[in-house]
């Protein structure tokens, strides 16, 4: 790899790859790529490239998992071995078990898990390529997929980053601005309810850097929740144009 | 208190459909007054509440709904189904046998077996327990002939037409006995594998473009055009 650059931001407040600060990369999405699951999507963000599966409501296997009350979410996060510039061991690190869980629970608030006891639904998210920020990629497409498999849903979560580079908030970190920049602030949203379902941080912010670093994620979260419910309502355009 | 759609619009998740004094109907809930959308759907009001026809969604059983299904497991008293939904079903050995069920005197394999495919109707279901069939009535049992087809559950209404205009004029059409399992499967019987192949395309047709006004005369034509072109290849 080549050597650390000396600013992350240069003199005209751009950033490594041309961005402004509070500029989002730029965004792909797709609806029902996979004909063998219930719902899929796809994304591409920046330089990440995400597939997402989703299975389910079905019977919950192994059957003592199952919950007498309510629909059990299972999430799977997996990167594949090629994914990043060192070949990744394909068994599943302590980092991809510890962000299933923490998609799974930045999306179990969106669903009405309670319509379907004793059922379970699946959840496979497969990192085809990663370049920083692909927690909050996965959650949108996640969430997208689990719309697909006709889910019933309070809304769709989108998620987005901000953090700090060079003493500045900026937002959407790519993966070397999250590995040399000072801190990198996640947060998964539901626009519609205005409710946040997942923050973390990883650095150190005073209270108002952490404020306005929430702030720019959520703008960038209201900018991508658009593109998502686009995204959605493009792979059942065709049967609307018909009508018309 | 506005409403924020037009009929028929397309919603996702999460879309505010209205706002007051609206009561939720179909795939939409309601927080804090307002009514959202739960699923991606059509949206349409009616006497104050708001239903969103879904696009995308699974069977839910209900009792008393036909459905059709495969048998997967023969258990110690009855059989395992699949209907298609996140629950399997049960059949019970006493209801298909319609007499006490002695299991000295009954191989359950010899009557029905797994991957046997039944026309049933929904006996039992609620939230804690798995819903149980019934074949004890007439026209239910065990299926000998025809094929098979999937739709989406949502797809069968459109499928069945106003007051069952669609289906019946697929019936005529095609000389064919159609049995719609409200779990989305289809039973398609007819004289020959032509007409079942023909009822099928227009069934097809009907998924694809269920949305669309004036379906049922579209259909009509169509199947009429097809059953002119075999004759014509013959000759």
């Amino acid at each position: 790899m080549n050597e650390k650059p000396e600013k992350l931001i240069d003199k005209k407040g751009l950033r490594l790859d041309g961005r402004k600060i509070d500029e989002l990369r730029p965004l792909k999405l797709e609806v029902g790529v996979l004909p063998n699951a219930d719902g899929s999507a796809y994304i591409e963000h920046g330089k990440n490239k995400i597939l997402v599966g989703v299975f389910g409501p079905r019977e919950m296997h192994p059957k003592h998992l199952s919950m007498a009350d309510r629909m059990v979410i299972r999430c799977r996060y997996h990167m594949a071995s090629f994914s990043v510039p060192e070949r990744k061991s394909p068994a599943p690190s302590r980092r991809e078990v510890e962000l299933g869980k923490v998609i799974r629970e930045s999306l179990e608030p969106s669903v009405f898990n309670d319509l379907y006891p004793r059922t379970g639904v699946d959840v496979f998210i497969e990192v085809l390529q990663a370049d920083g920020g692909t927690r909050c990629a996965s959650i949108t497409a996640a969430s997208l997929a689990l719309a697909d498999a006709g889910i019933p849903m309070r809304d769709l979560v989108v998620a987005c980053a901000a953090g700090k580079v060079d003493d500045q908030v900026v937002l959407d970190l790519m993966d070397e601005e999250d590995k040399l920049g000072v801190a990198d602030v996640p947060v998964a949203y539901m626009p519609s309810l205005n409710a946040i379902t997942l923050l973390q941080m990883d650095g150190i912010l005073t209270p108002e850097e952490l404020e306005k670093a929430i702030n720019m994620a959520m703008d960038g979260c209201k900018k991508i929740y658009a593109m998502q419910k686009e995204a959605l309502k493009t792979k059942y355009m065709t049967v609307k144009e018909v009508e018309e | 208190m506005p409403t924020f759609f037009e009929k028929k619009q397309l919603v996702t998740p999460g879309e505010l459909l209205a706002e007051g004094d609206y009561l939720p109907g179909d795939n939409t809930y309601l927080e804090e007054n307002k009514v959202y959308a739960q699923r991606i759907g059509l949206v349409d009001c009616e006497n104050k509440r708001v239903n969103v026809v879904a696009l995308r969604a699974f069977y839910v059983p209900k009792v008393g709904d036909l459905v059709i299904g495969a048998v997967i497991e023969v258990g110690f008293n009855g059989w395992t189904v699949d209907v298609k939904s996140p629950y399997t079903a049960l059949l019970r050995a006493s209801d298909v046998l319609s007499r006490p069920f002695k299991p000295q005197n009954d191989e359950l394999s010899q009557v029905l077996s797994a991957g046997d495919l039944i026309v049933a109707k929904i006996a039992s279901y609620d939230r804690a327990h798995d819903p149980q069939l019934t074949v004890s009535e007439p026209g239910l049992g065990k299926i000998t002939r025809g094929q098979i087809m999937r739709v989406t559950p949502t797809k069968i209404p459109r499928v069945i037409g106003k007051k069952g205009s669609m289906i019946s004029m697929i019936k005529q059409e095609t000389n064919c006995q159609i049995i719609l399992g409200l779990n989305g499967v289809i039973l398609v019987t007819g004289k020959s594998p032509e007409d079942e192949e023909l009822a099928i395309t227009a069934i097809r047709k009907i998924e694809e473009e269920s949305h669309t006004t004036g379906l049922t005369d579209r259909i009509t034509q169509f199947l009429k055009e097809q059953k002119v072109k075999p004759e014509e290849k013959v000759e």
